[in-house]
């Protein structure tokens, strides 16, 4: 359960990264790639050396879907729609790589942020990020 | 036995000789309290753990963030022998404080986090990885004595 300042913490970081959407999301995407090697076989179709053109515009993508989801996490269920479909349907990634994908996130945040990511702010990122994946996987069985 | 390139040696050495300990052990049992709750139930005589101000203030959990981060040290001391550094603390954890084993691999990513927002831009994947890979031999080490 979110609650009301946990909400309002996790829109305004995520609006804030909403520039740097390419950076945060390559860097994550890139961080899962070395820790988590399983995970580059959804990718055999993109260039996900460092930087790549690919990484970059695809870690932009899922970086502004998570920030959309952050601007009202009381419909994540609505915003998230079309993506529960995509995932469960077509991409039918294992949702157990949502879990490596978040954890890499919070990372690249910590990276990214350093002392302003406090202790409240990655348990709150930490909630959204589990919410996030379970509205993605909901469609999948 | 764990096989470590040179690169993870390295790395594993690097990033612990430039560790704050005094700061980063408490940050991390803090933050691990703080972000998943339910791990509170170990320590329950350390007095006020209401909330994440109290639990960054608590001279008990910063006390054991410290030890918990110099056992660490041990074990990059030790790293082609992990299983025999860690066996007696494993038996401790099992045997007597019973802590469920899942919860190290909590601590172990409140630490990643923790040395990552210290790191910055150092930390690259290739760091966050021999680190993940160096926690993990530990965690699997502290695990060995359950039965």
């Amino acid at each position: 359960m979110l609650s009301k300042k946990q909400k309002e913490l996790i829109a305004e970081i995520w609006a804030s990264l909403t520039p740097v959407a390419e950076d945060i999301g390559a860097d994550a995407l890139g961080r899962m790639f070395a820790s988590y090697p399983g995970t580059k076989t959804y990718f055999s179709h993109l260039d996900i050396s460092p930087r790549s053109a690919h990484l970059l515009s695809h870690g932009r993508k899922i970086v502004l879907a998570i920030a959309e989801g952050a601007r009202d996490i009381g419909q994540l269920t609505v915003t998230l729609a079309p993506l529960q479909t995509l995932h469960a349907y077509q991409l039918r990634i294992d949702p157990a790589n949502f879990k490596l994908f978040s954890h890499c996130v919070l990372v690249a945040l910590a990276c990214h942020m350093g002392d302003d990511f406090t202790p409240d702010a990655h348990a709150a990122m930490d909630k959204y990020m589990s919410a996030f994946a379970a509205v993605l996987s909901e469609k999948y069985r | 036995m764990v096989q470590w390139t040179d690169f993870e040696r390295a790395t594993i050495q690097d990033v612990f000789s430039k560790m704050d300990y005094e700061s980063v052990g408490p940050e991390t049992l803090s933050r691990c309290l703080i972000v998943y709750p339910w791990t509170q139930r170990y320590f329950g005589n350390f007095g006020n753990l209401y909330n994440a101000a109290a639990i960054m203030g608590n001279p008990l959990v910063a006390k054991h963030g410290k030890t918990i981060l110099h056992s660490l040290e041990r074990g990059v001391k030790n790293m082609d022998n992990l299983k025999d550094t860690y066996a007696e603390l494993s038996v401790l954890h099992s045997e007597k404080l019973r802590v469920d084993p899942d919860n190290f691999k909590l601590i172990s990513d409140c630490l990643t986090i923790v040395v990552a927002s210290r790191m910055g831009k150092a930390f690259t994947g290739e760091v966050q990885a021999a680190l993940q890979k160096f926690l993990a031999v530990v965690v699997s080490s502290l695990r060995r004595q359950y039965h």
